[in-house]
């Protein structure tokens, strides 16, 4: 009873993370939606095998673990990347041309954009 | 353990000590640690491969903890396959890296690390015999592979680069949970697990869609014409080369090896999206206005076709796919480090500058129309020994539809490999006057040559990649 709370829980919260990273256009909620999207992903890990088995099995747990050194390191790089970016270009968002109001910008600011020279 | 089985250790542990070394050597030493670590693992290839062709594959076992509850490894001739591919294009792309490298230049820094690190995931996937292990090599095989596009650090690349980022990490995630089902289901993490009756479809899919967004399979391939075409030349031949072919080469094994017996109508819909991908590839190969453009929707058009692989499903078109698999690494990697010199001396890979090109640069021109002639699949090429066996696989076993896309391939794929040629060659406009940089040295030129030519001997001899391969894979009919 209780795991099936967990796992409707962890598909609500995955289902939440799949519209943040469709819908939103800055980098940044990208990457919360996508670690939103681990976090369900991980409990789901947990706690669907414990159901098999009846008691709790180490592996999974061994599992998520790894997963989160991984999930760290690649938000880590991911924020560091999109700070290179940002600076790029002027905003945060992996389409050059954006509208800057869909990244929650009032008015339009093309001050730090720099010419995209097309260097190659 | 046996004495092969040791030497698994140093395909992955060289190239991963080779980074850690290179990252605290001073700026100017770094290449070369990396050239050593570089040409030294592809050295343990030539004991493994005769080792794979006496007793079919090479198994390790960490610490004598058998599977399920420990790790393996194992390296079987596809994987072999794979890694004389990765040997090859990284030995070829060597100089090219150390011109566009140079210590001097202020991007150089992070790359000699990068490039070994890639190599370290790259190697960990092809031997990981273990669905867990097999996740965390293709991760660090995307970071990695990640990192490289963004060396480049003009917007374009680090655009690509974070695209390329969301889409894998999305992948590995849809990836690990097919993977946790595995788990629930079996209480096992082996790749290999004999004696299931039927693995969890929700389980097999998750885990064949994460993979197919990282081997770029359409229409999950989003990522790469802009990763590719936008990344450094020597990156982009080397993950031409392999990044795609090893999560490809794990879609294989999950397929045949751990889902002994798929479902034949999901083997029919994933040759059918193998047939939408190879006449979009091409198409949209044929239609792109830059060199490194038309190279990568090859690439997603190739990806395509070997995905047909899973509907016909035989020993036979098992051995072309995995030639295949080899000739077209080779082919591709040669094309992108003839596009890297292209865009060093005309500026740009605009194919508005090709026409005429073939008097200035004769070697690049050779090199791009001799890997042409494998991608097309013209004998006496590799390409063509793969595609032959495909095409009388699907004759064997009567599959038609399959049979006329096979063929349907090989044209399409001289549509646009023609297009580059007959611009380069007898456009009217061959301009005088390029506004040309100087050359890059030649032995860049000469590396790409060799392995265009190296894609068309092995049509010459291919019996022993034939031989190696021959055992097939298990759900496989003889």
């Amino acid at each position: 009873m209780t795991s099936a709370v967990f796992v409707l829980v962890a598909a609500a919260i995955f289902g939440l993370g799949v519209h943040g990273l469709l819908v939103s256009a800055h980098i940044m909620r990208k990457l919360l939606a996508l670690n939103l999207m681990l976090s369900a992903l991980f409990l789901l890990l947990i706690v669907v095998p414990a159901t098999i088995d009846g008691r709790p099995d180490p592996v999974p747990q061994a599992l998520v673990l790894t997963g989160i050194v991984i999930a760290v390191s690649t938000t880590a790089f991911a924020l560091a990347l999109m700070v290179r970016l940002f600076r790029k270009q002027g905003h945060a968002s992996i389409h050059p041309d954006i509208d800057p109001r869909l990244l929650g910008r009032k008015a339009p600011s093309k001050a730090n954009k720099t010419a995209q020279g097309d260097d190659r | 353990m046996t004495p092969a089985a040791q030497l698994l250790i140093g395909l992955v542990f060289v190239p991963l000590s080779t980074a850690l070394v290179a990252v605290l050597l001073p700026p100017r030493r770094r290449r070369w640690a990396v050239v050593l670590g570089g040409l030294a693992w592809p050295c343990l290839l030539v004991p493994l491969s005769m080792a794979v062709a006496r007793e079919q594959s090479v198994v390790m076992v960490f610490g004598g903890w058998a599977p399920p509850l420990g790790i393996g490894w194992r390296l079987d001739a596809l994987g072999l396959v794979v890694l004389w591919v990765h040997a090859l294009a990284g030995i070829a792309a060597l100089p090219s890296a150390w011109r566009r490298f140079d210590p001097d230049l202020p991007e150089s820094g992070p790359f000699w690390s990068l490039w070994m690190i890639l190599a370290t995931g790259v190697n960990l996937a092809l031997l990981a015999a273990d669905l867990f292990n097999l996740y965390v090599a293709l991760e660090l095989t995307t970071l990695a592979a990640v990192a490289l596009i963004a060396t480049d650090d003009g917007i374009a690349a680090l655009a690509a680069a974070m695209r390329y980022l969301l889409l894998a990490v999305l992948g590995s995630l849809m990836y690990v949970l097919g993977v946790g089902l595995v788990y629930a289901q079996t209480g096992s993490l082996a790749m290999h697990q004999p004696g299931i009756e039927a693995l969890n479809n929700v389980a097999l899919v998750l885990m064949l869609t994460g993979l197919m967004v990282k081997a770029a399979i359409f229409p999950l391939h989003v990522w790469l014409p802009h990763a590719y075409s936008n990344a450094p030349g020597p990156v982009a031949a080397i993950m031409a080369a392999v990044v795609g072919k090893a999560a490809l080469v794990a879609f294989w094994r999950i397929w045949f090896e751990t889902a002994e017996a798929p479902p034949a109508q999901l083997a029919d819909f994933l040759g059918l999206i193998g047939a939408a991908a190879l006449v979009y590839g091409a198409i949209a190969a044929y239609l792109q206005p830059r060199l490194k453009m038309v190279i990568a929707y090859s690439s997603i058009s190739h990806f395509g076709f070997l995905l047909l692989l899973l509907p016909l499903a035989s020993q036979q078109a098992f051995q072309g796919a995995g030639f295949h698999l080899l000739a077209h690494g080779l082919a591709k990697a040669a094309m992108f480090l003839a596009a890297a010199n292209i865009v060093v001396v005309l500026g740009s890979d605009s194919i508005r500058h090709l026409p005429g090109l073939d008097k200035r640069m004769p070697l690049e021109a050779f090199t791009l129309a001799l890997a042409g002639v494998t991608l097309i699949g013209l004998p006496p090429s590799g390409g063509f020994t793969g595609k032959w066996m495909l095409l009388s696989a699907a004759w064997e076993t009567g599959g038609w539809f399959w049979l006329v896309l096979i063929v349907l391939s090989g044209l399409m794929s001289a549509a646009y490999v023609f297009r580059i040629l007959a611009l380069t060659c007898f456009h009217p406009a061959r301009r005088a006057v390029h506004h040309l940089h100087p050359r890059p040295p030649k032995i860049t030129s000469l590396a790409a040559l060799t392995l265009a030519l190296l894609a068309v001997v092995i049509g010459l001899y291919p019996h022993p990649v034939l031989d190696l391969l021959g055992a097939g894979m298990p759900g496989m009919v003889r």
